[in-house]
């Protein structure tokens, strides 16, 4: 069953390289249509889905078994990154307004991405894992948010980084940011609190807890930033971006799409792994020792 | 809790038992009124004896202040639960832990607004930070310090039962009531320095949303934090 379900990721997956990446592609520097008669809409669509549902699929599955998967994802995953950054460095025009500034669009935008995306695994583990009680999700949130936690943070780098030449300044309070600030500094207290735990079933649940409350803020502290002060550039969607920047941007999500799903299956390992020695129990003495103790 | 109080409603009777305990540990709340007057005192100091400037930041030092004191209130209210295996005994009573978790949360969320009424003199007479609105600067007190409640009593209930707990509560809690923090220093604001486009209502539906959103929130996931 997980077997097939893996399977069935892989497909989606391939699905989703070919109309998100591979059609865009023949069409700019081929002039071959391999559209199938789509539309855009439909394409990006599947695009969108196709990778979101096979990276839940893949966690899914996961039984923390063989490292081969991880290992292949996370190959694919910087084999995508690096198609991504070659065309998003050499190939891509440089924008009109923002000139070479932008390009740092094509991490910074799938970035965003998938902070979000995993904070939201990390939300929905803990919730199946105070429902169902297994500890396998307690697992996987604790990878989810610690791969999310750096995510966040590479996010914030970025951010100033492209707000020094653009804004003038390196930070700026805008809702978006600061938002991504407060969910960078929310999630390392929930990390900080399952170091600082020592009974596993206390930490899992607090956590899962602590993951609820944090992730409900989301939302608000968007709304109360932006109320508060706004600057940030519009959101891009498929409309506002011009096909040539389209490339970079989407190889380099499938690249962070599949760089995150592996490093939360082997983050996921670690945890399951740490789990067992604390709910096995103490090794059984020896006679030499029973001797001692008595 | 002997006698007639366990005839009253369980809410009635956990907070009884809270505001019982407040009551008979009354120097706690004296010294944490001294620590937020101080550091009141403290925060002029970065800005310098500037009136004007000191008047504009009032309402943010006032609810800095605050913040700080509150997590010294809040981590003091699931303190005197760990002595004994208090907790354990109160989980064994026949009352749902969602009382239990309200009769604290309303206890300390009463000090809270005790607290924010007694700093506010401090507030005016350093930063020259006077309001005639009264009525509406006790609403964004008691909205705001509710905002910091029901997020700050469930961690304290965590918090309580770790190491470094000192450290762990604030780094909880401090993110995530950024929103009320916020509402609350812009409604305290817009009070002292007057609010002629009358932005301050839309702080304050800000402030009730936070509120309710984590008043029933809380609540409902407090009984996972105890459970044994």
């Amino acid at each position: 069953m997980k077997r097939n379900l893996f399977w069935l990721a892989i497909v989606l997956l391939a699905a989703a390289v070919y109309f998100g990446l591979l059609v865009t592609v023949a069409d700019q520097y081929l002039g071959a249509d391999l559209s199938l008669g789509l539309p855009v809409v439909a394409r990006t669509l599947i695009a969108f889905l196709g990778g979101l549902v096979a990276l839940v699929l893949i966690i899914v599955a996961d039984d923390f078994g063989n490292l081969k998967r991880p290992k292949t994802l996370a190959a694919a995953g910087i084999l995508f990154l690096l198609i991504g950054s070659y065309f998003g460095l050499f190939v891509a025009p440089p924008e009109q307004f923002m000139g070479e500034t932008q390009r740092i669009m094509y991490v910074h935008v799938p970035t965003a991405w998938f902070a979000l995306v995993a904070m939201t695994l990390a939300l929905a583990s803990a919730v199946v894992f105070l429902f169902g009680g297994d500890y396998d999700w307690d697992a996987r949130m604790e990878a989810s948010i610690e791969v999310g936690v750096v995510l966040a943070f590479l996010l914030c780098c970025q951010g100033a980084i492209w707000a020094k030449p653009t804004w003038g300044v390196w930070w700026d309070w805008d809702p978006r940011l600061t938002t991504t600030a407060v969910l960078l500094f929310a999630f390392l207290g929930i990390l900080a609190l399952r170091k600082f735990s020592e009974e596993p079933h206390k930490r899992a649940m607090w956590s899962a807890v602590a993951t609820i409350i944090a992730y409900v803020d989301v939302p608000i502290v968007y709304f109360s930033v932006k109320w508060w002060n706004s600057l940030h550039q519009q959101q891009s969607n498929p409309n506002t971006v011009s096909k040539p920047f389209w490339i970079p941007l989407r190889a380099n999500a499938f690249g962070i799409l599949l760089l995150m799903t592996a490093f939360i299956m082997l983050r996921a390992r670690v945890a399951a792994l740490r789990l067992k020695h604390e709910l096995a129990p103490p090794p059984a003495l020896t006679d030499a020792e029973m001797g001692e103790t008595v | 809790m002997a006698g007639k109080s366990v005839r009253g409603p369980v809410l009635i009777a956990a907070l009884r038992k809270e505001l019982l305990l407040q009551w008979r540990s009354r120097a706690q709340f004296m010294a944490v009124f001294v620590f937020g007057a101080a550091a009141l005192l403290l925060f002029s100091f970065a800005v310098g004896p500037v009136a004007e400037m000191l008047r504009q930041f009032s309402a943010g030092f006032l609810w800095l202040g605050l913040l700080l004191s509150s997590t010294l209130t809040l981590a003091e209210s699931f303190h005197a639960e760990m002595e004994n295996r208090a907790l354990e005994g109160l989980l064994l009573l026949p009352a749902n832990p969602r009382a239990l978790y309200y009769g604290k949360a309303i206890a300390n969320w009463l000090q809270l607004i005790l607290l924010g009424i007694a700093l506010v003199p401090v507030m005016v007479v350093l930063y020259d930070a006077g309001t005639t609105h009264i009525g509406q600067l006790v609403l964004v007190i008691a909205l705001g310090t509710a905002g910091l409640s029901a997020p700050g009593t469930l961690y304290a209930a965590m918090t309580a039962q770790v190491r470094s707990k000192q450290t762990l509560l604030p780094l909880l809690l401090f993110p995530l009531i950024v929103p009320a923090l916020l509402a609350s220093v812009k409604a305290t604001s817009l009070t002292i320095l007057g609010d002629p486009m009358n932005q301050s209502s839309a702080w304050i539906i800000l402030l009730v949303a936070f509120d309710a959103i984590y008043w029933s929130l809380c609540g409902l996931l407090f009984s996972r934090v105890v459970e044994e």
